[in-house]
């Protein structure tokens, strides 16, 4: 479970929104009903989109009027023009992309800076579960079944830090966070946070 | 513009029902609403290279407009609406076709925004069509009024507003043809169209829908009583073809689930089959009605001629390049919608129109409404078309520094 931050914003939300500088144009991926790019326009004056896969957040986003398509991070980033944005956004959504490593890049051309968060498949509850039961892992933030997860593709903290190297990308900021989306940094971004973080926060950027 | 018309632009009065003839729309004078020329000093520069003018144009009013002439809502029809949106048809009597829409509170909210709606140049409720007379030859046009596009329609529609004193609209908004209008406005005036709502609509129309126009068209023209378009001075009217060009297109309006919801394969009135060519089923009844009721209220030449220029519309085509090069630096706020059974403007015309909006980084919003109502559901009872079009409004209404309403879901 999620906790809420001051103002109504969930926690990890809050750490998203930390990263992004006032008056920035910001590009949420799975925006969900809009309470992050909501939050960004009231105490950012932020100039906020959004892309959200399901009917019902994007329901909710329009007719609070945020300006929010129906799309998925698959098949909409690419359609956006390079630099069109100071921050693109994707929160937890990158296991559930069909292409990772495109999304990634998408992001990147886009977007100068890209924050991405992503469940940790590296956590030691995960691995106990696999290791002792045999089976594959439903926690407390991995609730779904094998069989109708939408979480294809599942990856550690550093697994991604390793892809990001490969891509060239530079790791500007990187928070370990706990099950309630709070801020760990005693775990730092090694391998006590792949072992200890449920999820990973990511600050990132292509320099040149 | 000496002509601020500030006759019109005052409160809307609810106006009692009036049935009035056709005749009396034809002859300009116009009981429900209001009419005004346009075009005598500078005639309208048609695509067809044609210079029409003056034209008449009909349209209605809702609300008021403001001191800054900023809450104008421009509302365009569809093929066979008109400017009757949320007054009882002259004609037939029946509810505007947007009326659950209009009023004190509803999602365009009359307390709030100044709404205005014109009869389509080419149309047949009192703005310049086929069906008026030649000023220079004293008879109909007929088939001699020259063809017209969605660029010639918008055109008009700029010199209404301007006659009205209108710079900038805050809101331009249609289904289907009247979406065609929008997407036209948005390329051709940019810098005037504050907040845009296309619906269940295409930025060109597709050969399937041109496919089907033709059947229409072909209806029409086949019928004796056609008279090669000249059926006027015959005294007569193609009321066959232009009634089964309605049922072909009505059939298009909806989809398979609705037909079946609403009648499946039930006999209408009867026990048994007649095994002849009665109206045995109720679909086939039904469709009849449509067709029987829709050639009292519309004019034949009108219909081909708004079909063709549904048929011309390619907004790419239009500026020689990419659908995106239509919108390029384009400040307006989009809330683009489809319909998830609309199979004569399928959702993906419009996602196209939202990746070539996203390509020049565009202000869109985009929504997909889960109905199975086919493309006829813009125009039903829909709580989350509502509730889109109300939220997407008081955000648009935010950013223009005019009031929010105080009902978030606004609806009825």
């Amino acid at each position: 479970m999620m906790t809420l931050a001051n103002g109504g914003l969930r926690v990890d939300l809050k750490l998203i929104a930390d990263m992004v500088e006032p008056g920035s144009r910001v590009l949420d991926v799975g925006c969900g009903d809009g309470s992050l790019l909501a939050w960004l326009g009231k105490h950012k004056n932020v100039d906020g989109r959004g892309v959200e896969i399901s009917m019902a957040g994007v329901a909710a986003a329009v007719a609070q009027g945020l300006s929010v398509i129906q799309g998925d991070a698959d098949t909409d980033l690419s359609t956006y023009p390079v630099g069109a944005f100071d921050y693109v956004i994707l929160s937890q959504t990158l296991q559930a992309t069909y292409e990772p490593k495109t999304v990634l890049n998408d992001m990147l051309r886009i977007g100068r800076h890209a924050i991405v968060s992503f469940p940790n498949f590296g956590h030691w509850r995960v691995r106990s579960k696999l290791l002792f039961t045999g089976r594959m892992p439903v926690t407390g933030s991995l609730t779904y079944q094998w069989y109708e997860t939408p979480n294809i593709h599942f990856c550690t903290i550093r697994d991604f830090l390793v892809l990001c190297g490969e891509l060239g990308i530079t790791v500007e900021k990187s928070i370990a966070l706990d099950r309630y989306g709070g801020a760990v940094p005693s775990f730092g971004t090694g391998w006590l946070a792949n072992l200890f973080a449920e999820q990973g926060l990511f600050l990132l950027s292509r320099r040149g | 513009m000496t002509n601020r018309c500030g006759a019109s632009v005052k409160g809307h009065n609810p106006k009692p029902m009036t049935v009035v003839e056709p005749s009396d729309l034809s002859s300009g004078r116009n009981p429900l609403g209001h009419t005004i020329e346009l075009g005598r000093e500078r005639p309208i520069q048609l695509d067809c290279g044609v210079e029409l003018g003056p034209v008449t144009v009909a349209y209605q009013t809702y609300g008021t407009l403001n001191a800054d002439r900023s809450n104008a809502i421009l509302i365009c029809h569809a093929l066979t609406g008109d400017q009757y949106v949320a007054d009882p048809h002259p004609i037939t009597g029946k509810p505007g076709w947007w009326s659950q829409l209009v009023g004190p509170g509803r999602v365009f909210d009359t307390d709030r925004y100044f709404l205005v709606c014109s009869n389509v140049l080419g149309g047949c409720m009192g703005t310049t069509g086929p069906r008026d007379i030649n000023p220079a030859t004293g008879k109909p046009w007929g088939v001699t009024f020259p063809v017209i596009t969605i660029g010639d329609m918008v055109q008009v529609q700029a010199r209404l507003i301007d006659a009205l004193g209108i710079d900038q609209l805050f809101c331009v908004v249609g289904g289907s043809m009247g979406g065609m209008q929008v997407l036209e406005w948005c390329a051709s005036f940019p810098e005037r169209v504050f907040s845009a709502i296309p619906i269940a609509t295409a930025a060109r129309h597709s050969a399937q829908n041109i496919a089907f126009n033709e059947v229409g068209r072909q209806a029409i023209t086949t019928d004796p009583d056609w008279f090669g378009g000249d059926y006027a001075s015959h005294d007569a009217k193609p009321v066959r073809g232009l009634a089964v060009a309605r049922m072909a297109a009505h059939i298009t309006y909806l989809s398979e689930a609705a037909l079946h919801r609403k009648f499946g394969r039930n006999l209408q009135g009867r026990q048994g089959f007649s095994y002849g060519f009665e109206a045995d089923f109720q679909v086939e009844s039904y469709l009849r009605h449509q067709g029987s009721t829709f050639v009292e209220r519309f004019d034949a030449n009108s219909y081909l001629y708004i079909t063709r220029a549904m048929d011309y519309f390619d907004l790419a085509a239009e500026r020689d390049g990419g659908l995106a090069d239509a919108f390029k630096g384009i400040k307006t706020r989009f809330c683009v919608i489809s319909f998830s059974s609309d199979w004569l403007f399928p959702t993906s015309e419009s996602r196209a129109v939202v990746h070539a909006l996203n390509a020049v980084a565009a202000n869109v919003s985009f929504v997909e409404i889960t109905s199975d109502k086919g493309h006829d559901a813009f125009l039903l009872d829909e709580p989350e078309l509502h509730a889109t079009l109300t939220g997407f409004l008081n955000g648009a209404a935010e950013h223009r520094g005019l009031p929010r309403g105080n009902k978030p879901e606004g609806g009825r």
